[in-house]
């Protein structure tokens, strides 16, 4: 007997995000937007307790803020993080975020400034804004929650914002620093760009999607990892610290219609 | 030493074509009130530097502004300003777009009069091509270390908002994070700060409160009483942004007729009309300063 599923699409999404900063220690970890964000909270609350993480201001916190708290519901703060030490730490690297490009290459490179000839944009999006220097200094990890081709460009990024593997724009002759990227989890898949070369790959599929529908959403080639899996479930108590962090399901509204975490079968 | 003003004398002592830096952090600490008495003057093609918030748009929207230079414009809950994104899309500014942390090194360098900070910032990326004017250095101690030059961005002038202020330009500013007003003050050849309360003297304050000064005296030119002059961004210590509002005036975007008519009802009647416009001092008072 199976059980019914009982967890969300976003669900998933957040405890495999959280798997991102597994490993990480202690550092700064910057989740943007409402998945990243419960998912660094989730990593902290479970297996990462060294993470550092902030009130979204100015504030470290030692217990996560959920989102859309009172001012009444933050915690105490354990130090303080204001931006100019949000940059210092930053290029020093220890700092880990997870973002949300609205172009992904297949060098792993994101752009989030603009579409079209810069001079002219076809749509204007929010400028380059920390990209150039978070991924110069620091790993990345991305979240989309509409795996496309319209993100998973076919060629380059219409304006690189964030490094990756490329090997176009660095200046003749530079010692490069190591561009770190992390895990890229998407509503249909989780990958990375450590296949050959940094070749992106899926390392694991969500339960109910095929190889086949990723690779149909993508611009560019992917490999399947060698042992590539299904994406594990949420456990309980994941999903009682995500409904936690999440009070007022926030998440139920970050992946289109809010598909239930395993697909029904075509 | 008195340092006193009012917003139609400060405004008075700027010219076409200044580079003006805007103190804050999008829509927080943005001397709005200041912003404000601009749009009511001839001032034209400026070039505006800043951690953007509702300023530039409302100064592009004005047709103010011939250049920006900045780390990003945005209202946070509106994450892309409204009447910038229309500026850039009909290409009537030029623009710098800089790594937000490009911006404070470039300011950095103009505070301490180097010609350029070093840094790996915006290598690898499209940065150094849609700023064509960057160049790399290599470092003197290893030729292969070779790093981008972010020039200085000296400023003729910055406009900062701050809690409170006195007569011989001292000031205290509240909130989380003092953003980056220290850069943007010392990066200006000279300040305007506007103030939520200006006093006689903030001399006699304890260490605390003297700890809540971001920039000395010696660099601030003019001090102009605008008490609620930061609407409809945020004053820490005194109210929290609009949203309703700035969704109101964001909705004007693209449309000259709509602004005009948000210049009429808000800006071109002074402070005292713009306060009563929006329902009186004690309705801004109650806006709460939003938790993240």
């Amino acid at each position: 007997m199976t059980r019914e599923p009982d967890f969300t699409l976003s669900e998933l999404m957040i405890t495999a995000a959280a798997e991102a900063f597994r490993g990480d220690g202690e550092i700064l970890v910057t989740g943007i937007g409402p998945l990243p964000r419960v998912a660094t909270g989730l990593a902290k609350l479970t297996f990462e307790p060294g993470l550092m993480m902030t009130d979204g201001e100015a504030f470290l916190t030692e217990d996560p803020v959920p989102l859309g708290a009172k001012p009444e519901d933050v915690p105490g703060f354990s130090g303080w993080m204001p931006y100019h030490r949000v940059f210092s730490t930053l290029w020093s690297g220890r700092r880990h975020a997870m973002v949300t490009p609205v172009q992904i290459d297949r060098w792993a490179q994101g752009n989030i400034s603009c579409l079209g000839d810069f001079a002219r944009p076809k749509v204007q999006m929010l400028g380059v804004r920390g990209f150039p220097g978070n991924s110069i200094s620091h790993k990345n990890s991305m979240l989309i929650p509409s795996h496309s081709k319209r993100v998973f460009v076919e060629g380059e990024v219409d304006v690189v914002s964030s490094l990756g593997f490329s090997d176009a724009r660095w200046p003749e002759g530079m010692r490069r620093p190591e561009i770190e990227i992390g895990r890229i989890v998407t509503d249909l898949c989780v990958m990375d760009f450590n296949g050959p070369d940094h070749a992106a790959q899926v390392i694991s599929l969500h339960p109910g999607v095929t190889l086949e529908q990723v690779q149909g959403a993508t611009g560019f080639p992917l490999l399947r990892a060698a042992d590539m899996g299904e994406t594990p479930a949420p456990a309980a108590a994941d999903l009682e610290i995500i409904r936690r962090l999440d009070p007022l399901d926030m998440r139920a509204r970050a992946v289109k219609g809010n598909p239930p975490g395993v697909r029904q079968a075509a | 030493m008195d340092k006193r003003t009012d917003l139609p004398d400060a405004i008075a002592s700027l010219q076409d074509g200044m580079t003006i830096g805007i103190g804050g952090w999008g829509p927080r600490r943005k001397p709005m009130a200041l912003i404000r008495e601009i749009l009511r003057s001839d001032l034209k093609d400026l070039h505006l530097v800043c951690y953007g918030g509702p300023e530039v748009g409302m100064l592009c929207a004005a047709g103010k502004v011939s250049k920006l230079t900045y780390g990003f414009v945005s209202l946070d809950k509106i994450p892309l300003e409204p009447w910038y994104r229309k500026a850039r899309e009909n290409g009537t500014v030029s623009v710098n777009e800089l790594d937000e942390g490009l911006l404070l090194l470039g300011l950095r360098a103009a505070a301490e009069r180097v010609p350029f900070a070093p840094t790996r910032v915006g290598l690898g990326s499209s940065v150094p091509e849609i700023n064509s004017y960057m160049k790399t250095v290599a470092s003197p101690y290893d030729p292969n270390d070779i790093l981008l030059a972010m020039p200085a961005i000296p400023l003729d002038v910055s406009l900062i908002h701050v809690a409170r202020a006195d007569r011989m330009g001292n000031t205290r500013s509240e909130g989380p994070d003092p953003f980056f007003d220290d850069l943007f003050a010392g990066a200006a050849e000279r300040v305007i700060v506007s103030a939520e309360e200006v006093v006689d003297r903030l001399d006699q304050s304890d260490a605390e409160d003297a700890k809540k000064s971001l920039f000395h005296r010696g660099l601030v030119d003019k001090v102009v009483a605008a008490p609620l002059g930061a609407h409809p961004t945020t004053s820490h210590g005194h109210y929290g942004w609009d949203m309703e509002h700035l969704k109101l005036y964001g909705a004007t975007a693209g449309d000259t007729a709509a602004w005009a008519e948000y210049n009429d009802r808000y800006v071109a009647g002074g402070e005292a009309a713009y306060v009563n416009a929006l329902g009186g001092a004690e309705a801004i008072l109650k806006l709460p300063i939003p938790v993240f």
